[in-house]
């Protein structure tokens, strides 16, 4: 395996605005105005943080997977990593990292992708993408399905090989592992955390996370 | 044969959108080296539905595309089957290109001043032509780059792989759901700086074999056959 980016964080927990831990299965939708810092905490390690953005200021403008990583070269996300909209603009950029690397090829579960992938009685299991589907409806924004495209895996390790496969290795995060960010621009943050019981990614069970919001300026 | 197959043939640059019934093929062929097309898939009855790349590629164990393989929708149906490739492999990883890129690459070359030999990006295209259907901004996703190749090093490193298709490489798809195609044949955003490359492809489409139980693509991943079953399940209502 190549090399994992750490780079831990100066900001000081007692000095976060904001912090709320969001169980398996739950979402969260929150507004980060430019210049504030969100930290993901994987509470218990291997869990994935199934993870999209919108321009807080034209929800028209979200977050582009495939634009992303080619414009930095490489595929995983991880400190220094611009997260770039659909119109190749910087949203947020990693600040600190103590996992390593990030996935944003394999994209969330869903109900129907859980049929494709494992048998077509899977569909009535909770998934990623029905949270962000609620979420994005309570929420009173305009925002539906249309909205809705190819996200950030925060904490999972999907590895290409040169030859063109896809993998799903074990996890290289553990308990108390954290990704950083900060908002470039204001943006909604739509959280999914994923509820998979179908692969070994998370050991079969899901466990929460912790998110935590630093003001801009803030110092160490 | 002419009265049941609709040929085009798309100039380097080109856009094309069109809605095919399930069950036809589409053979594409570049007719020049080095060709490029940035392409999403729609469901053409349910535009809300479309082609998903990190499903497709979860699905498939891939992070290329090439024969055997099952494109597949949000809702979990095969939209088109790579059912013919003479290259073994189609990028879907490299997004498309957009006006900035073109400059970057290539420099600045207007309407005004150079006609319908102006630079055109697959970005704008793509916002063409869905704009025809009633859709836009927010109905682009991660696309495919048919004739295009981009490996990943140990390092996760991104490179497009130079020379990967010469004139005359094909592909053929096989709409397993009605669909929505729409077409940039614009270069690659990872392309090179030089020479705004211009390569013509020709498209044929006609009527196909039903897919039965030894088809290839149904039998290449047991996800390929869930897709294809999900779709025939919706076809048959």
């Amino acid at each position: 395996m190549s090399t994992l980016n750490y780079q831990e964080s100066p900001l000081d927990r007692k000095l976060a605005c904001y912090s709320k831990v969001i169980p398996a299965g739950d979402g969260w939708l929150h507004r980060l105005e430019a210049g504030q810092t969100l930290r993901i905490v994987d509470l218990e390690g291997n869990q994935a943080a199934d993870t999209f953005f919108f321009n807080a200021d034209d929800l028209s403008e979200r977050y582009s997977a495939q634009d992303t990583i080619r414009e930095q070269g490489g595929i995983y996300l991880t400190t220094g990593t611009g997260l770039l909209s659909n119109q190749c603009r910087e949203m947020l950029v990693i600040t600190a990292d103590t996992c390593g690397r990030h996935d944003t090829i394999g994209g969330a579960c869903a109900a129907e992708s859980n049929m494709v992938r494992y048998a077509l009685d899977k569909r009535f299991m909770h998934n990623c993408r029905d949270t962000f589907l609620l979420q994005m409806a309570r929420s009173g924004l305009p925002l539906t399905k249309r909205d809705l495209a190819h996200n950030i895996n925060f904490f999972m390790n999907v590895p290409v090989t040169p030859e063109g496969g896809l993998k799903f290795d074990d996890g290289v995060s553990e308990p108390g592992k954290y990704v950083e960010m900060q908002a470039t621009m204001n943006v909604f943050c739509l959280i999914s955390n994923c509820p998979q019981l179908n692969n070994p990614c998370n050991a079969y069970k899901p466990t929460p996370i912790e998110v935590v919001i630093w003001e801009k300026n803030t110092t160490a | 044969m002419a009265n049941d197959t609709y040929e085009e043939t798309l100039p380097g640059g080109a856009m094309w959108s069109m809605r095919i019934p399930r069950g036809f093929e589409i053979r594409v062929a570049a007719l020049a080296p080095g060709g490029n097309v940035s392409a999403l898939f729609y469901h053409a009855v349910n535009p809300l539905d479309r082609l998903n790349i990190p499903d497709t590629l979860k699905a498939l164990h891939t992070a290329k595309l090439t024969r055997g393989h099952v494109l597949m929708s949000d809702m979990g149906l095969a939209m088109v089957s790579i059912v013919e490739d003479s290259l073994g492999w189609h990028d879907p990883l490299g997004g498309h290109s957009t006006a900035e890129h073109i400059r970057q690459a290539f420099g600045q070359q207007s309407y005004q001043e150079c006609r319908n030999d102006f630079f055109r990006n697959a970005h704008d295209n793509f916002l063409i032509e869905l704009t025809k259907h009633g859709l836009g901004l927010r109905d682009i996703v991660a696309n495919v780059n048919f004739f295009s190749k981009v490996v990943s090093d140990e390092a996760g490193r991104l490179r497009l792989v130079a020379n990967h298709c010469p004139a005359g490489a094909t592909f053929t798809l096989r709409t397993e759901i009605p669909v929505l195609a729409v077409f940039a044949n614009c270069p690659h955003p990872m392309h090179p700086s030089g020479e705004y490359p211009r390569v013509p492809i020709s498209l044929q489409i006609a009527k196909g074999a039903d897919p039965g139980h030894d088809d290839f693509c149904r039998n290449f991943r047991p996800e390929c056959g869930r897709a294809m079953e999900l779709s025939e399940r919706q076809n048959s209502v």
